[in-house]
């Protein structure tokens, strides 16, 4: 059977995609569970900084600590449209592009 | 200075109960003095894992109230002298184990005990919550399947935050990945996580894999601690686990699947 099985194609073994699962939920859960509390203001901050050169949305930028192997792992995920094109910017600007309201990061830097 | 041992998994029926009877016997068959609280308030299970049902007078809740003292309450074991059980009520007053309560009787039991482990509840609810507590280590049952990785994930967590250590800033809570019921044989296929997967997720030392054995069953009909059956995989399983607790070195046994010969195919017990 499992000779047959190999030489016509097996699927994957569940095993492995068990696997796969549990660490994608486990790495969002951890980084709910035990996300220090600057982590709001630095994603706001990455926000406006990457904003700066490409159009990104503000759901669209995550920001997660996690665990590996016993050290703590900063984790930033930007993902954006393919063809979001970069913001074009006039070179050496003094003042910055004023940037939509969302995006604008915060004064309070309490959470630190 | 007595230890306090939790077995824990978050997730229920994975084998908590078997596991605290287990090491609690065969902690005391190192000479250890070692008592076995059941935290399961409501569902008491563990008196029948260890085989002492039938004398059962006074419980964990009485000694916590003042109406028993720990004296009543113990039951010494009739095979290892050095091992007593300590059976929880069957009330359905979930809250019954308050804090300070428990705190008390776990002081006091320190003073004559090297080891005290502790059956928690599942869930992640004030059972479970107040069996972890007061714990110095945590053996973590994990089964090689999904839900039970995640749970076990979650309970860690709590360790890691909620224990008394943890509140205190003390060192933190030891923490032991115990994988049960694994099956070397859908491992091989591809069907089942690999301990190495779930250490890999986990990321926690392994204590020990307890493989999916038929003695289990045959254990608690007769309510015989599985450690007891030096035959079975996971009779011996366990003593290995034990023995790597109090700081042997022991291979990992039952990680392949067992060639088996004809002889033991037909006639032998798993
Ligand atoms: N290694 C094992 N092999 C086979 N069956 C097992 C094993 N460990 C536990 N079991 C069985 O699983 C069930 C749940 O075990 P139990 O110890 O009561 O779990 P929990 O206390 O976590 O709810 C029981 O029927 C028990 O006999
Ligand atoms: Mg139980």
């Amino acid at each position: 059977m499992d000779f047959l099985r190999f030489l016509f194609g097996r699927r994957q073994a569940s095993a492995s995609i068990a696997k796969e699962r549990l660490q994608l939920v486990l790495a969002h859960e951890r980084a709910g569970r035990d996300a220090p509390d600057f982590l709001p203001a630095l994603q706001r901050d990455l926000l406006a900084v990457i904003g700066k050169y490409v159009e990104i949305r503000e759901d669209l930028v995550r920001v997660t600590i996690g665990r590996q192997n016993g050290a703590s792992v900063l984790e930033i995920n930007v993902e954006f449209d393919g063809s979001a094109k970069p913001i074009e910017r006039p070179q050496r600007r003094a003042v910055p592009r004023p940037k939509p309201a969302t995006r604008r990061p915060q004064a309070d830097a309490n959470s630190a | 200075m007595a230890h306090v041992i939790v077995v824990t998994s978050g997730k229920g029926g994975v084998g908590k109960t078997t596991t605290s009877a287990a090491v609690a016997a065969g902690l005391a068959m190192k000479g250890k003095k070692t008592v076995v609280i059941d935290f399961d308030v409501g569902l008491r299970n563990l008196d029948l894992v260890m085989g002492c049902e039938r004398r059962v007078v006074f419980d964990f809740i009485n000694v916590i109230n003042g109406d028993a003292n720990l004296n009543q309450a113990l039951i010494r074991d009739k095979r290892l002298d050095q091992l007593y059980v300590f059976p929880t009520s069957q009330t359905r007053d979930k809250d019954a184990l308050k804090r300070n309560g428990v705190e008390k009787v776990l002081d006091e039991l320190k003073q004559s005990f090297d080891y005290i482990v502790c059956d928690s509840p599942a869930g992640i609810e004030h059972g479970a919550l107040t069996a972890l507590y007061f714990a110095d280590s945590a053996i973590v049952v994990t089964n090689p399947e999904v839900s039970s990785v995640r749970d076990s994930d979650r309970i860690i967590g709590i360790l890691a935050a909620k224990s008394r250590r943890a509140e205190r800033g003390e060192a933190p809570v030891n923490v032991h990945l115990l994988l049960t019921r694994y099956s070397a044989e859908r491992v091989a296929k591809g069907e089942m996580l690999t301990v190495e997967d779930v250490q890999e997720i986990l990321s926690i030392p392994l204590l020990g894999i307890i493989p999916e054995s038929e003695s289990v069953l045959r254990a608690s009909n007769t309510g015989t601690p599985v450690i007891f059956d030096d035959q079975s995989p996971a009779g011996r399983a366990y003593s290995d686990a034990v023995a790597r607790f109090l700081g042997e070195t022991r291979e990992m046994r039952f990680v392949k699947p067992e060639r088996r010969s004809l002889f033991r195919t037909l006639f032998g017990r798993a």
